[in-house]
């Protein structure tokens, strides 16, 4: 019993910082997850991780004029990725270009321009921090904007969900019916923006993306429908996080990497062994019905 | 005339700067059933596209009447089959002009939804997901939806490719009965002889309208031979078309008028 205690309980109970870490990254799970399953049902996953591309030049410009400080980071990071998103979202949508090349293309100019600000100050450990995060340092002010941020996610997703399933489901149809198909896209990719940055405290720019997508995807393994899958996806987030966290402390690796690779195990064995994964497909079917 | 249900003005749809409904004029009486008939390419997705308001006319306009509610099924529907969705939630769509983007769905909307899967031989298929569906059973499914929208303006776009031949009469049947509720209905069909059979009213298109009206007038061989003539390809240097020109549509479309003036009922043209 001893032994579990110290495995699993003592490190958050006898430390306020792995508290706060656990506290930060189940918040950001439960925001980040849902959204994850939406721009893989989209087919932007990709996107997302050029997004957390783009949001670095503007968090290297907040660290750059006042150092390594929350709010100016992430007010920098939200105005590059809005820009960035914006920019891409609405060559898409009006010109003959599809989001991919779009996409591709800010997010370029994006990271050149966040490369060019980081070479003029000269490099710097603590920009480490900008890009691979640290969960292990989240102070209350990270921790209220997470918060803000989930509230302000799970609050839209309520309210859109309906447009945002259509508009993924049957994009023509929610436009004969409703007006709603182009800001629903526009907010989505807002909250695409606020999870990267909320997360990018934690995770890093380069890595808040993997809390987004690995739980999701791996959640497509086992449901046919979107309720559930988000459900999945927030469950396998929270426990990625807790692996994450543990493994981090008892074998002293860094929390991030270690939070989106406990995701990645999670993402493997769904592959093999989901309902709808690849075992399950080859091995089950010899047997069929009559109707 | 107020029983219009559509009107076009001077209505030229396209891409580019070429015409693919070039300076279409007439309405569309409240109530009635068209096919609209005519060769690839020869603007009759790009006129549906232009009445629900998807494409913006280049000249001219399409006046609905007040307060209609369209739905309209594309040909190339930009469906998502891979979205893991199931076929209640796919024709639960439908329900969006009467519940809007927050509305709760009642019991009534279940059982409406579950009519409608009825109503085109689909009762049961409420908890499959879409991917499973035949191409059939899918166009079927997308039918159930515009019978749960209960609009009063319905634009079908060749709703019956793909289908089989029992499928279409069910189909077909469900039109006509639209059609006795006073629906107003636009089909873009191919087949001619199910034009004949079933709708009273066509419109063949060529770019240009070639004739519009009574289906068996419209439909004669002469009328036939002119909508084949006409050009499919875009001409890169082809003049341009000049207001004064259509101005006058009288003399510029004088064939279109001929027909008109020989029956009573169908839509006139300018």
């Amino acid at each position: 019993m001893d032994f579990l205690y110290g495995l699993f309980i003592a490190p958050f109970a006898d430390f306020a910082f792995m508290q706060r870490a656990l506290f930060g990254s189940l918040m950001l799970s439960l925001g980040a997850c849902p959204v994850g399953v939406f721009l893989m049902l989209r087919r932007m996953s990709l996107s997302g991780d050029a997004m957390a591309h783009a949001i670095l030049p503007g968090a290297a410009a907040g660290f750059l004029l006042y150092g390594l400080e929350i709010l100016p980071m992430t007010v920098g990071g939200l105005i590059a990725g809005i820009i960035v998103a914006l920019g891409a979202g609405a060559v898409s949508r009006f010109t003959i270009q599809r989001e991919d090349a779009s996409m591709a293309a800010f997010y370029l100019i994006s990271l050149a321009v966040g490369v060019l600000m980081v070479s003029i100050r000269g490099s710097s450990v603590d920009l480490m921090h900008v890009l691979f995060g640290t969960v292990l340092a989240l102070n209350n002010e990270a921790l209220t904007l997470i918060g803000g941020i989930v509230a302000v996610t799970l609050a839209c997703l309520a309210i859109f969900w309906r447009a945002l399933v259509a508009e993924c489901l049957d994009p023509l149809f929610l436009r004969s019916v409703s007006r709603m198909g182009s800001p629903v896209h526009f907010i989505f990719l807002g909250l695409v923006v606020l999870n990267l940055v909320g997360g990018f405290q934690a995770l890093g720019t380069l890595l808040s993306v993997g809390l987004m997508m690995l739980p999701a995807a791996a959640a497509r393994f086992w449901t046919v429908r979107v309720e559930p899958m988000c459900a999945l996806a927030v469950l396998i987030g929270f426990a990625s996080c807790i692996a994450g966290l543990l493994l981090s402390y008892h074998a002293s690796l860094p929390s991030g990497p270690a939070i989106i690779l406990s995701a990645g195990v999670v993402y493997f064995c769904s592959i093999l062994f989901g309902t709808r994964g690849v075992l399950r497909a080859r091995i089950v079917h010899h047997r069929h019905r009559t109707a | 005339m107020t029983n219009a249900c559509l009107t076009f003005r001077d209505l030229t749809l396209g891409y580019g700067s070429h015409p693919a409904i070039h300076h279409l004029n007439g309405i569309v009486r409240k109530g009635s059933l068209t096919a609209v008939v005519g060769a690839n390419g020869s603007g009759k997705s790009t006129l549906m596209k232009g009445i629900v308001g998807v494409l913006k006319p280049m000249e001219g306009a399409v006046l609905r009447m007040q307060g209609v509610r369209t739905a309209y099924l594309p040909q190339q529907s930009e469906l998502d089959r891979s979205f893991p969705a199931r076929v209640v939630d796919l024709v639960s769509l439908g329900l969006w002009p009467k519940r809007g983007m927050l509305g709760r769905y009642t019991k009534e909307d279940r059982e409406s939804v579950s009519k409608a899967l009825m109503a085109v031989g689909l009762g049961g298929f409420e908890k499959r997901p879409i991917d499973t569906l035949s191409g059939g059973q899918l166009q079927r499914t997308l039918f159930a939806r515009v019978l749960l929208q209960d609009a009063d303006l319905i634009l079908l776009d060749e709703p019956f490719n793909a289908v089989d031949a029992k499928t279409v009469g069910d189909l077909i049947q469900l039109i006509k009965r639209w059609h006795g509720e006073e629906r107003t209905i636009m089909v873009v069909v191919h087949d001619l002889d199910l034009v004949r059979q079933n709708f009273p009213e066509t419109l063949l298109l060529a770019r240009q309208p070639v004739a519009w009206g009574d289906t068996k007038e419209t439909l004669r061989p002469e009328n036939l031979l002119k909508a084949r003539r006409f050009h499919e390809a875009w001409e890169e240097n082809a003049p341009w078309c000049e207001p004064s020109e259509h101005d006058h549509g009288h003399d510029h479309h004088s064939h279109t008028h001929d027909h008109h003036h020989d029956h009573g009922s169908g839509p006139r043209a300018a």
